[in-house]
């Protein structure tokens, strides 16, 4: 992908203007992961409520195709239901993002917020549900 | 002055195209540099040609390749004006550190001594002097970078004589060249200024970043230690070299053991060999070694004070057309005169990874990130920046593409003009 394709002025807004930017006051979950390799960095603060994804916010530095990412996630996510955000796969990520074809140096930084997520979703139905790693496995697939 | 179209000659790699059939320009040279034909061609000569294990063959084969292993140490050695004892081979400069800090440091240094560093370290100057401090106890205190005025990168150097009174300081390791900001670090005072204070003071410079730029006389600087990597200056990956004072590595025992270190062994008690073998357990990297030889006879035959004389040329270009740029911040010295061709930097809001992105776009290699300093990037208060390094075969035009290209980023990103 040209950088004019990957750097299209919605995800220059996400990067410059992130929704959901911050932390919750009484987050459910706190999850936060790294890309070692660039040190992008995502932190996600989740509340659920009725089996939906209450509120989330999340923090963190790098790149403007990992912080675009997250921001857009978390309206992805935003109200949905336990069983529609466990299913969100990578591909639905990337079509989003309206980065399909990105090179495996940069597709890290546009999975990382989802691969959080995935997490932050796995550590809270750990306690709950029987299948969570289902749910572990499917956030070990995306990188 | 040197005749760069005649260098590039000799590097095939300058030549390949990339994907978009963009050219490249390589300026990533403070991570490695590319191989110039004499190098790769002295390696492909010793596997096609002579190749044997070296030391204690009488054979054809392994005479000739002791004798080309052999002369690469004496290369070495006159490269830095150092004894061919005082040379020893290892795997890269981190390994070259390593051996100090377990060979000499770990006996050396006891409770309450204390190590001095800065804080401008590459972390392979860093971490094995936390380890030494932790295990020991002893205390470990950073030369701080002079962020007074400027980010000119330069360190407070009369931090030196106030750490020298606060503990019974046995060890100094400092850079000679910064990996980040370019800075170079004015090591013979330093040297001079801990050595008055007490001489059993040792010093440790890495030079990984400097021998590859400038004439290097361990003698003259008088440090004890002075460790460099073979990748950075046309040589292969693989080799480093660790110069140590011949009196000083006398007295260490040996880091790793095993085969070709030793003179005599018996059932329960074994004899070193003598220096530099002492230090060189096992096979070592032979290819490799003949291969940095051909390395040093390349950079020899242009004259380190004509790479020296040239990248300075080049820096003092590379800043006049840097500080056009809108929105840029360069970290270090603009002072041409007070640093070496590594350039930090960050442009307006645009993340490090995203800038190398859009370069790479244009076929200008630079690396982003933390560099491998991490408590320097703390420092100067950010997460990452962008680098381009400069060597011997870049040219003015090359720049001028890497100017061309971060203005172009800045239009990617919307940023007004």
């Amino acid at each position: 992908m040209s950088s004019a394709d990957i750097y299209r002025e919605i995800i220059l807004d996400y990067y410059r203007n992130p929704r959901n930017y911050g932390k919750l006051d009484n987050p459910d979950v706190v999850v936060r992961d790294s890309n070692p390799l660039c040190g992008d960095e995502i932190e996600m603060h989740i509340k659920f409520e009725g089996g939906k994804v209450k509120d989330i916010r999340f923090n963190g530095k790098g790149c403007a195709i990992s912080q675009a990412s997250a921001s857009m996630l978390t309206e992805i996510v935003m109200n949905k239901s336990i069983d529609e955000v466990r299913k969100i796969s990578k591909e639905d990520i990337l079509a989003n993002l309206g980065l399909t074809n990105l090179g495996p140096a940069r597709i890290k930084c546009a999975l990382l917020s989802l691969k959080t997520f995935k997490m932050g979703l796995y550590s809270y139905l750990a306690d709950k549900v029987n299948d969570a790693t289902s749910i572990k496995e499917d956030a070990d697939k995306l990188y | 002055m040197i005749d760069v179209d005649r260098i590039r000659e000799d590097f095939p790699i300058l030549k390949r195209r990339l994907k978009n059939g963009k050219g490249l320009v390589y300026f990533d040279n403070a991570a490695t540099t590319q191989k110039p034909r004499q190098v790769i061609d002295a390696i492909y000569d010793y596997y096609m040609n002579y190749n044997s294990n070296i030391h204690r063959g009488v054979h054809q084969l392994a005479v000739e390749a002791t004798e080309a292993y052999e002369s690469s140490r004496r290369k070495a050695a006159r490269f830095i004006n150092a004894g061919e004892d005082e040379v020893i081979f290892t795997r890269n400069t981190t390994e070259a550190i390593n051996l100090v800090a377990y060979a000499w440091a770990r006996k050396s240094i006891q409770k309450g001594d204390g190590i001095i560093i800065t804080e401008l370290e590459h972390h392979s100057n860093i971490v094995p002097w936390q380890m030494v401090a932790k295990e020991k106890g002893a205390r470990l205190d950073y030369i701080r970078v002079n962020l007074e005025h400027s980010y000119d990168g330069s360190l407070v150097l009369d931090d030196i004589h106030t750490l020298l009174r606060e503990s019974n300081v046995r060890l100094v390791a400092v850079s000679h060249m910064s990996n980040v900001l370019g800075t170079i670090i004015p090591v013979k005072d330093i040297i001079k200024a801990c050595k008055n204070y007490d001489n059993s003071i040792k010093v440790l410079v890495d030079g990984a970043q400097s021998t590859p730029h400038m004439p290097i006389n361990v003698k003259d600087m008088q440090c004890d230690f002075f460790a460099f990597s073979a990748h950075k200056m046309l040589g292969p990956t693989g080799v480093g070299v660790l110069y140590g004072e011949r009196g000083l590595l006398d007295t260490m025992d040996p880091f790793l053991t095993g085969g070709d270190m030793i003179r005599e062994v018996h059932k329960y008690d074994t004899r070193w060999n003598d220096l530099p073998w002492r230090f060189e357990a096992g096979t070592p990297n032979i290819a490799d070694v003949i291969g940095f030889g051909a390395a040093i006879d390349y950079l020899d035959s242009i004259g380190m004070n004509n790479v020296k004389a040239y990248e300075h040329e080049l820096t003092k270009y590379m800043l006049s057309r840097l500080i056009e740029v809108k929105d840029i911040r360069v970290y270090g010295s603009m002072n041409a005169d007070e640093r070496g061709a590594v350039f930090s930097f960050t442009l307006a809001d645009i993340h490090p990874h995203d800038l190398a992105s859009i370069l790479d776009e244009d076929g200008v290699a630079i690396r982003s990130g933390h560099h491998c300093a991490q408590p320097l990037m703390e420092r100067l208060g950010v997460a990452a920046t962008s680098r381009a390094s400069l060597y011997i075969y870049n040219t003015k035009e090359e720049i001028d593409r890497f100017i061309e290209s971060l203005n172009r980023a800045r239009l990617i990103f919307r940023l007004g003009g």
